[in-house]
Parts: C-alpha cells; structure tokens; sequence
C-alpha cells in the first residue's frame, strides 16, 4: 500500500509545466489535489514514471464571475467552489452537487479540474459540465485549447485532453433569468460514488417547462445530454421525460445493475420536477 | 524506504508550531513521514486510499487526509496533528465531550474524528444532528454506531455557545 517509485517536479510556472507535459506527457501523472490519484499510486494502479505536482503554479484556482461568465480554475478546489458566493449565484448546480462530492477532507484538497480531467464516471463535475454547457479551456506547449464539455468526456477516465495537455479552466455560462438548476443524487452513503446522479436545468414559463439540460453521472461511462428527455419534457411533460431517460451504456455491476441505475435516474427526475 | 538510493527531498515546514527542516523520501505519505520520521503517532494510517478518515492532519489550516498527501508536499506549509491541537487546547470542549459520552472504545478513529468535528464547529456553531453525520460522513469508526460521537459533537458544541 506504498507508491512505487517515481520522479517528482513541482514547476512554478506554467510554462514549465507545459514543457514537463510536452517532454513527459505520456509517463506523467499531473498531481493536484491529489484525492484520486494519490489513492492510485497507493494501491499502485497507476504507476507513473513523474509526479508532476502543479500546486505552486500561480493563477490557477481563480473563481470569477464576469459579463455572464462564470470561470472556475481547474486547480479550485472543492470547498472553494462549493463556499464561493459567485458559484451559488451563476451556478446553483455546482453547489448543490459539491454537497455529494466525497467528503469534507477530501473537498479541501481535491480540485475541480482534477475531477474533470480524471472523468470517472460516478463523479458529480463531469455530468455538471455538460449540463450546464461550460467550455472547458486546456493548454499544451503547443497554445491553448477550447474544448466543449459535450465533447470532452469519451469514457471511463477518458477526456479529449492530449498526453501534453493540461486543463486550465472551465468557463460556465451564468444561469441566465427564469432558469432553476438541481442537482441530485443515490448513493449507498453520504459522499459515497453515485449509484445515480442527475444534473438539471429547467427554464419555466409559468408551471410549463419550455427548455431543458438534462445530464446523469454514475450511469454510462461518460456524461451526455438526455436529449430525448429534455424535448419529451418540453413537449409532453414529467413522465414522458421519466420514460425517454435512456442509458444504452448503463454500467453494469455486481452491487447496482445497469436496470437499476437507470431506474435511480428516473425516479431523481421524478422528484425534481416534482418540486 | 529506507534504501540508501531511495530518492528523498529536502522539506521546511512548521510542525504543530516548531519550524523544522527534514529530509523525506518523495513517495512517502504525509502521514507515514509524521509517525516514522516524527514520531506522532496519534495520527492513524488506516485504509491508506482516503476512505477512512484515521490519518487527518490540519495543513494550513484545513483537515486533510495524510495518506493522500506526500510528505514533500507539505514543503512551506504549517502541519497540524492531533497531538499539536491537544496541546494547544483547541479540542478541548470536544475531548471533553467524547470522554464524557463514551464516544470511543478503541480510539483509533478518535484523532481523525476530533479533527474534523473541529473544523465544523468552527465554522458552524450550531450544526445539526444530519449536518454533523454528513461533517463526519468520511470518518469511519467500527466500535460506536456513531450515535455517541455525533452526542459528543451536539454537546461540545453547546459548550462552546455557552
């Protein structure tokens, strides 16, 4: 239960950085808050020949909230967001989906972007991403990337990010008027990997619903839009919606039946709109 | 680790209020390096992958998992463990209330526990019984049923209203 061996470089600058990706990319593993990955290299699933440690980069776990775009650094970490005023104003969704991510310890010191770019397929900030349109920015010797989120995430802990590529920011759209966010989740425990999790959100005119995002976590192997769900929603209503979740992909496990994950998802949207 | 070509890293820090300087090899987890190369053994290694909440120390000013921390990353930084925050008498009222409750048997989650119901009253006065269970959702303990310690954090945190 001890790391294997590795190099270890903690750059100070980006630049550095880009230049220890560009040299190194493939055998490099990208240490920031560490909550996943240290885990890995204990149980030594992953074995990488560098530790590249981007804790002493400045610049890079800003929060900002400017002409409607909310920017979160990738290096933000979890209580940050989670306690920032601005998130809660532009994007209600990341902090009520903060609530589920692990626990208090782990949300000190794990980052956003380290959730994003590791896209594991339980975790709440891949399926919010997606939900709420945001632009994920990565950067590589080679300049800088903007990347959809729809775009972003392939698979199990597989993202459209390069070997050399290291992710910078998400830039979110601010919620904008007569639209609510939600998010929810099962899981076996507080904090546990989502058995289910549904990011939501809705513009209403009156009680009618006329647009709608829909993404879930902990589901398929990657986060979507429920696209046959939000147009079921807009025109037939909530159970309509319920009936067009679809999960081709569910995973399927010894616990949770890909069925059963499926099942979780509908009955989260069940309640949502039931509020 | 104790090869002598094992790869190490010079480290300055402040530990539970002393500056100290140390040489740790770089694989070494923060919590490891604090029991083997510190002797602070009131931090606990337990699951070692961030599950079970026995090895929490306070790194500038925040409970952290010391199995998911590299001691050489604690560089610069100002380390808290159980035994600093007993000294200093920050955990007192919450001692007090886990002595007086029974909410240990074995104790060895107890420091993890201590620490982290520490920040939460730090930050919320008044939690409730369902804030405290979720404060402490990442902090296993196998003896109690949890059902005293979260006696012991509402009581403490009477005290300290008082």
């Amino acid at each position: 239960m001890k790391p294997a061996r590795f190099d270890y470089a903690r750059p100070e600058t980006l630049d550095a950085a880009l230049a220890a990706l560009a040299e190194h990319g493939p055998e490099a593993a990208v240490l920031a808050g560490g909550q996943s990955l240290m885990p890995m290299l204990n149980l030594r699933m992953a074995r990488p020949g560098l530790l590249l440690d981007i804790n002493r980069i400045p610049g890079l776990d800003g929060i900002s909230l400017e002409a409607g775009l909310l920017v979160i650094g990738a290096r933000a970490r979890h209580a940050d967001v989670l306690a920032s005023p601005l998130v809660r104003q532009a994007a209600p969704m990341l902090t009520e989906a903060l609530h589920h991510v692990a626990h208090p310890a782990i949300r000190n010191r794990g980052t956003i972007g380290g959730s994003i770019s590791l896209a594991d397929p339980a975790a709440e900030m891949p399926a919010c991403m997606v939900a709420l349109g945001a632009t994920l920015v990565a950067a590589s010797a080679r300049g800088e990337r903007r990347i959809a989120a729809e775009a972003f995430f392939r698979g199990v802990y597989a993202t459209a990010l390069e070997p050399d590529e290291l992710l910078l920011r998400a830039e979110i759209p601010a919620i904008a008027s007569g639209w609510t966010h939600g998010f929810s989740e099962v899981s076996r425990r507080h904090g546990d990997y989502a058995m289910a999790g549904l990011a939501l959100a809705l513009r209403r005119e009156g009680a009618r619903v006329t647009k709608a995002r829909i993404a879930l976590c902990g589901i398929e192997p990657a986060p979507r839009r429920q696209h046959a769900a939000e147009a079921a929603l807009v025109e037939s209503g909530a159970e309509a919606a319920c009936v067009a979740l679809s999960a081709p992909d569910a995973m399927e496990g010894a616990e949770v039946t890909a069925a059963h994950r499926l099942h979780l998802a509908r009955v989260l949207l069940r309640r949502a709109l039931a509020n | 680790m104790d090869h002598p070509d094992e790869p190490t890293a010079e480290i300055a820090l402040t530990l539970n209020g002393e500056p100290i300087r140390a040489r740790v090899p770089l694989r070494q987890n923060l919590v490891d390096w604090l029991r083997h190369g510190q002797g602070l053994t009131g931090s606990h290694v337990g699951c070692e992958h961030g599950v079970c909440g026995a090895c929490h120390v306070q790194v500038d000013g925040r409970v952290v998992r010391g199995c998911l921390m590299l001691a050489v990353q604690a560089d610069g930084a100002r380390v808290e463990t159980i035994e600093g925050a007993t000294e200093t008498g920050r955990i007192r009222a919450l001692q007090d209330a886990f002595f007086n409750r029974a909410a240990l048997q074995c104790g060895f989650c107890t420091p993890g526990m201590l620490l982290q119901a520490a920040e939460l009253l730090a930050t919320n006065p008044a939690p409730t019984r369902t804030e405290i269970r979720e404060a402490l959702s990442g902090n296993y303990c196998r003896c109690t049923g949890y059902h005293a310690i979260v006696d012991a954090v509402e009581a403490a945190a009477a005290v300290l209203r008082a």
